[in-house]
């Protein structure tokens, strides 16, 4: 009885957190649409969100590529394709990969750091003080970092993939010897400008705006105490990581006819 | 303890009332018939033991909490419901946080001018000028580069009152102004409270409970306590009150109508001394 009871509290905390969340994001809409005409605090924000990112985003791009080509070499020399590499690296950065591990980063670095400040602003009361200004956070604080990790999240994708094809290419020349021409050439032919770049591109949109989302929400929810900021911190990273990984496959089944 | 409509002596034109007001959070009622009378263009010091609910009361005048039941009055009419009304009101208002609470990307001159930058669209030569006669009146025209994480207890409070007052508000709610703050830093905030009202004729709602500093201030004193107001008059009347509530809070007694001890079970029962 005591598991029913427990199991009913839960659904009902999480229906109610989804409700509120949902009033949230009309709400975050709203005060972007109103937030559109001050540049500068999405400009701010952009840099804080997206520019301060780019260091991981290169970096991790870079290894991931290196990897990729490694291991697609390995396997396609075995049926001597390996002047599909440069294709094979890619398609995997461009279709998945590049979307993917873009938000989770993206999520990890530029989202739990959202939600944190969002949170020690609320438990510090410059919320509220805001509020008793007549300033509306909504507009205010809300707006310019939702429409700037909307705006930042497919960037830094599209950056993510071409670090990560240079990567590969680094390994598939220098390691392996594969020729430029064929490296660089199997991807003009193979990489499908609508199929698979705007579709990435795609995908990188709705995860920024998933992320994003999630992000702003637990810091603006969060219990205003040192354990709130930092319950909410871990929930964002691992809340929105779910929603990616999830909705990845979603959004695969659609565009790539699993449906 | 019903407290009169209008404060003798002092108003005849409350700035702001509450009339049976009622509040809880989810598992705790807070007000149980709240009365009481802000009287306009003097300082009005709400007093009461920590968890009485003086916080919530600003709370509930500046419209971040909503009573559930009674009636809240600013300037003679009700509390709006909607958020343009409620903003509207707030331009009305200043506050000063408990925790100072400057927004800790800007720095002193930015603080002082988010207010005017946000809400009017004065040329830059203008606001600048404002800020720094805001600056110069609390003494900090100096630090006006320092960001608020250089800012000492009493001067983050000091930028925070000066932010307060840049727009010229009617009413100013102080929550609890003098906590944690040094004798020097301490005297001036008293000063500058006690400056804006006689020199700008600002009204100011001061939420404290320390009672010597509150008292000195104060043209009008409320004891509040378990949900309602114990115990209200000129700070002499406080003073000399007979009334064991009042006089146990005015001399900081341990004993008296209001507890030493929460709420608990029988103590020998908890330590388990009273089983055979």
């Amino acid at each position: 009885m005591k598991l029913v009871a427990e199991l009913g509290r839960r659904g009902i905390v999480f229906v109610s957190r989804l409700g509120a969340a949902v009033l949230f994001l009309l709400l975050a809409v709203r005060g972007s649409a109103m937030c559109l005409n001050r540049g500068k605090l999405i400009l701010q924000q952009l840099y804080a969100i997206g520019v301060l990112t780019m260091s991981v985003i290169v970096v991790s791009g870079l290894f991931v590529g290196m990897v990729l080509a490694l291991q697609g070499y390995y396997q396609l020399v075995n049926f001597s394709a390996e002047s599909n590499l440069g294709l094979v690296v890619a398609l995997f950065m461009v279709r998945e990969l590049g979307p993917v591990l873009s938000a989770l980063l993206f999520a990890g670095r530029a989202g739990s750091a959202l939600t944190a400040e969002i949170g020690l602003m609320k438990a510090t009361e410059q919320l509220a003080a805001m509020e008793m200004m007549a300033v509306d956070p909504m507009k205010r604080v809300i707006g310019p970092r939702f429409v700037a990790g909307i705006i930042a999240m497919p960037l830094l994708a599209a950056m993510l993939s071409a670090v990560a094809i240079i990567g590969g290419y680094l390994v598939a020349h220098g390691q392996f010897g594969l020729d430029a021409g064929v490296y660089w050439s199997s991807m003009k032919v193979g990489v499908d400008p609508v199929d698979d770049v705007l579709n990435g591109v795609i995908k990188s949109v709705v995860f920024g705006f998933i992320v994003i989302w999630i992000t702003l929400y637990e810091g603006y929810d969060a219990v205003p105490t040192s354990e709130g900021v930092s319950r909410a911190t871990t929930r964002t990273v691992v809340t929105s990581s779910l929603a990616i990984l999830g909705s990845d496959y979603i959004l695969t089944a659609l565009m790539f006819g699993g449906f | 303890m019903d407290p009169p409509a209008v404060v003798p002596g002092l108003s005849s034109d409350p700035i702001a009332e509450a009339r049976n007001l009622h509040f809880a959070f989810t598992d705790r009622e807070v007000f149980r018939g709240l009365d009481l009378a802000i009287p306009r263009g003097r300082i009005t010091v709400i007093m009461g033991p920590s968890g009485c609910g003086k916080s919530t009361f600003l709370g509930l005048l500046g419209g971040r909490l909503r009573a559930r039941s009674g009636e809240l009055r600013f300037g003679g009419e009700p509390l709006p419901v909607n958020n343009a009304g409620l903003y509207a009101m707030r331009r009305k208002m200043g506050m000063l946080f408990q925790n100072s609470a400057l927004l800790t990307d800007l720095n002193v001159f930015e603080n002082v001018a988010f207010p005017l930058r946000e809400q009017t669209d004065l040329p830059e030569e203008l606001i600048r000028i404002l800020v720094l006669m805001m600056l110069e009146m609390v003494g900090l025209r100096g630090a006006r580069d320092l960001m608020p994480s250089e800012l000492s207890g009493g001067m983050s409070r000091r930028v925070s009152l000066a932010r307060a007052i840049v727009l010229g508000p009617q009413l100013i709610m102080y929550d609890e102004p003098f906590v944690g703050l040094d004798p020097i830093s301490m005297g001036v905030i008293l000063q500058l409270i006690h400056k804006l009202n006689t020199a700008m004729g600002i009204t100011s709602v001061v939420v404290t409970h320390d009672v010597t500093e509150g008292c000195s201030i104060a043209d009008y004193v409320y004891l509040l306590d378990d949900g309602r107001v114990v115990g209200h008059g000129v700070p002499e009347e406080m003073m000399n009150s007979e009334d064991p509530g009042i006089r146990q809070f005015m001399d900081g007694l341990p004993d008296g109508p209001v507890g030493y001890h929460y709420p608990a079970t029988d103590y020998l029962e908890d330590l388990g001394a009273a089983r055979p």
